[in-house]
């Protein structure tokens, strides 16, 4: 079950504004969802190490050397805003 | 009668957060080159910008510049670790979370010894820096609804290193911040420069009454950008904290920001709005399984220390603690030292040199000892000569310690050019002598009855004679004779 106050809590780190109606939906829906990952925790872990990486590989690492660099007005391109070569969001903070 | 108000005494407490740039050619996740004084936006790629469906690759020297900095501050580096996502919401931020270390930190548990107390250290982690952002309120942008943002720093690899809350005074916490300071230059993996941000330190301050072993609430404060705002800060927010508990109020958890010109901490955001990181595993990346042989390898590259530098000299070379602590302070300037005592200069005299007209010469010439021509056998040969009594000293810093800097000319090529061999022909200085006792009789009489004061007077005038080259000891000894 995941509560009303949760999920104004993710809203508010994800920078979502919910109307009230979204608040109590998302609720009922997070909280079904939620409750279907729940049937993982039947499966007895006791013992066993956590996995964080389905891979069996370590160690995947890359030299100290500088390779192609790109242009930056290719690195622009996908921009929605741009400004004398900086990337322009809308302001932040006070 | 009137009561007296009971007076609390209080203790503070400070941990410290510092953030270091690695010195690598590249970013952490990405070829793109490390390079600060670019133009915007024109070191950076796909991967640092955070396009879908691109994989960031480890930058093996960044692994390897955490566990050299973890041994030289006494950490054990782990054998397993992985990285982690710190996710938070910000344009300086491209991918919307930062690729850092939560449980698993490459160093962890050691320690740091500041004017014989040790300071511990919890961890060492490696992580991704942010982009930079243009706010509003410059000339250009006034009045503007919008920031711009620069990804250049995007992805340069830092290394986060937490010291235990073991510090007790504003003036420890910079101790402890310079010491971490000198240790990273001397390791070659961070340059160290608080004011343009390759370190950075975040001070974490509380207060508490003397005697009590809790902690009280504390206060992290950022934009300390040196050491002396360092001191500033962490003492006006300890202030700050006393008036609030002493007119019976609460300290509440926050980030405070250091504002340089009021000297004063504000409010950044309170614990209440405080980020909900929601750390998981970097599905991205392998995890990393470090060798005792790598560490080895790394061992074996770690030179001596500053701290280690700091108990030695005084033992080795007869030096107090503030002549060893300007030497040791550049690495180049220390291992110069030691080189010039390698080719058998005496420690104390070629101490004096590098402290006083070198170091003199350096801050007026705004250089370093690497940029300066002379090398440690010229400085060697230059004290010999002086050693031998071919020079006085006084000629050897007026007439050829420049040029030994500045163009790295042999000391025995520019006494000759300029003949500044010291006379040391007795017959010769002689009449020098003779001359100028004669010639200053009411001087000669005041000598005569025992007022040595006036002796200086006649090495000068002797000096002046013969150009600064004359002998001192030789015309003292003379003086002597005469006057008899």
């Amino acid at each position: 079950m995941i509560t009303k106050e949760q999920v104004e809590h993710v809203a508010k780190l994800a920078r979502l504004e919910l109307t009230n109606e979204e608040k109590e939906l998302y609720t009922k829906q997070l909280s079904k969802i939620l409750d279907y990952i729940d049937q993982l925790n039947e499966v007895n872990t006791k013992g066993v190490e956590p996995m964080t990486q389905p891979i069996p590989t370590v160690n995947v690492m890359r030299e100290d050397i500088v390779k192609k660099q790109f242009e930056r007005s290719e690195m622009l391109k996908n921009a929605p805003h741009e400004e004398y070569g900086f990337f322009r969001v809308p302001k932040i903070g006070e | 009668m009137t009561a007296i108000k009971s007076k609390t005494e209080y203790e503070t407490v400070i941990g410290l957060e510092v953030h270091a740039q690695l010195k690598t050619k590249t970013k952490i996740f990405c070829s793109c080159p490390v390079d600060f004084g670019a133009e915007p936006n024109t070191n950076v790629c796909p991967v640092c910008l955070g396009m879908p469906g691109v994989l960031p690759v480890l930058n093996r020297q960044v692994v390897a510049y955490a566990i050299k900095t973890g041994l030289a501050l006494n950490c054990t580096v782990t054998k397993h670790c992985k990285f982690d996502r710190k996710q938070y919401f910000y344009p300086d931020l491209p991918k919307n979370y930062q690729i850092s270390q939560y449980d698993q930190p490459i160093c962890e548990n050691g320690y740091l010894e500041v004017s014989g107390k040790r300071i511990e250290i919890q961890r060492i982690h490696m992580e991704e820096d942010a982009g930079k952002l243009v706010h509003a309120g410059s000339d250009r942008l006034h009045g503007s609804d919008y920031s711009l943002v620069d990804y250049n720093r995007t992805g340069t690899p830092l290394i986060e290193i937490v010291s235990m809350p073991d510090i007790r005074s504003a003036e420890e916490a910079k101790e402890y911040a310079q010491l971490l300071r000198s240790i990273l230059r001397y390791l070659d993996v961070c340059d160290g420069n608080l004011e343009e941000g390759s370190m950075r330190c975040d001070v974490n301050v509380s207060i508490r009454p003397i005697g009590s072993t809790t902690f009280g609430t504390r206060c992290e404060i950022k934009n300390v950008n040196s050491f002396k705002s360092l001191i500033r800060a962490t003492e006006s927010e300890v202030e700050r904290q006393k008036e609030i508990i002493e007119s019976g109020g609460r300290i509440i958890q926050e980030t405070r920001l250091f504002e340089e010109n009021s000297g004063k901490t504000v409010s950044m955001r309170s614990k209440e709005e405080a980020h909900d990181y929601r750390y998981f595993p970097e599905p991205d990346l392998v995890p990393l399984e470090i060798s005792a042989q790598w560490i080895n390898e790394i061992k074996e590259t770690i030179p001596e220390l500053p701290n280690q530098k700091k108990l030695r000299y005084p033992k080795d070379y007869g030096l107090n603690s503030e002549e060893a602590k300007v030497l040791i302070e550049d690495r180049n300037l220390a291992e110069f030292y030691e080189a010039v005592i390698r080719l058998g200069a005496n420690a104390k005299k070629a101490a004096n040199w590098l402290i006083g007209p070198v170091t003199a010469y350096m801050k007026e010439h705004k250089t370093d000892i690497l940029n300066c021509c002379m090398t440690p056998k010229q400085l060697a040969d230059l004290l010999g000569f002086i050693e031998k009594g071919a020079i006085n000293d006084n000629i050897a810093k007026t007439e050829i310690l420049e040029e030994l800097l500045g163009q790295g000319t042999d000391s025995e090529e520019i006494i000759k050019q300029k003949g500044l061999a010291q006379i040391t022909d007795t017959s010769a200085l002689k009449e020098a002598v003779k001359e100028v006792l004669e010639s200053n009789p009411t001087q000669l009489k005041d000598l005569k009855e025992g007022k040595e004061k006036i002796r200086g007077f006649f090495v000068g005038q002797v000096m002046k004679k013969t150009g600064g080259k004359a002998s001192p000891q030789i015309v003292n000894a003379l003086i002597d004779e005469l006057i008899k």
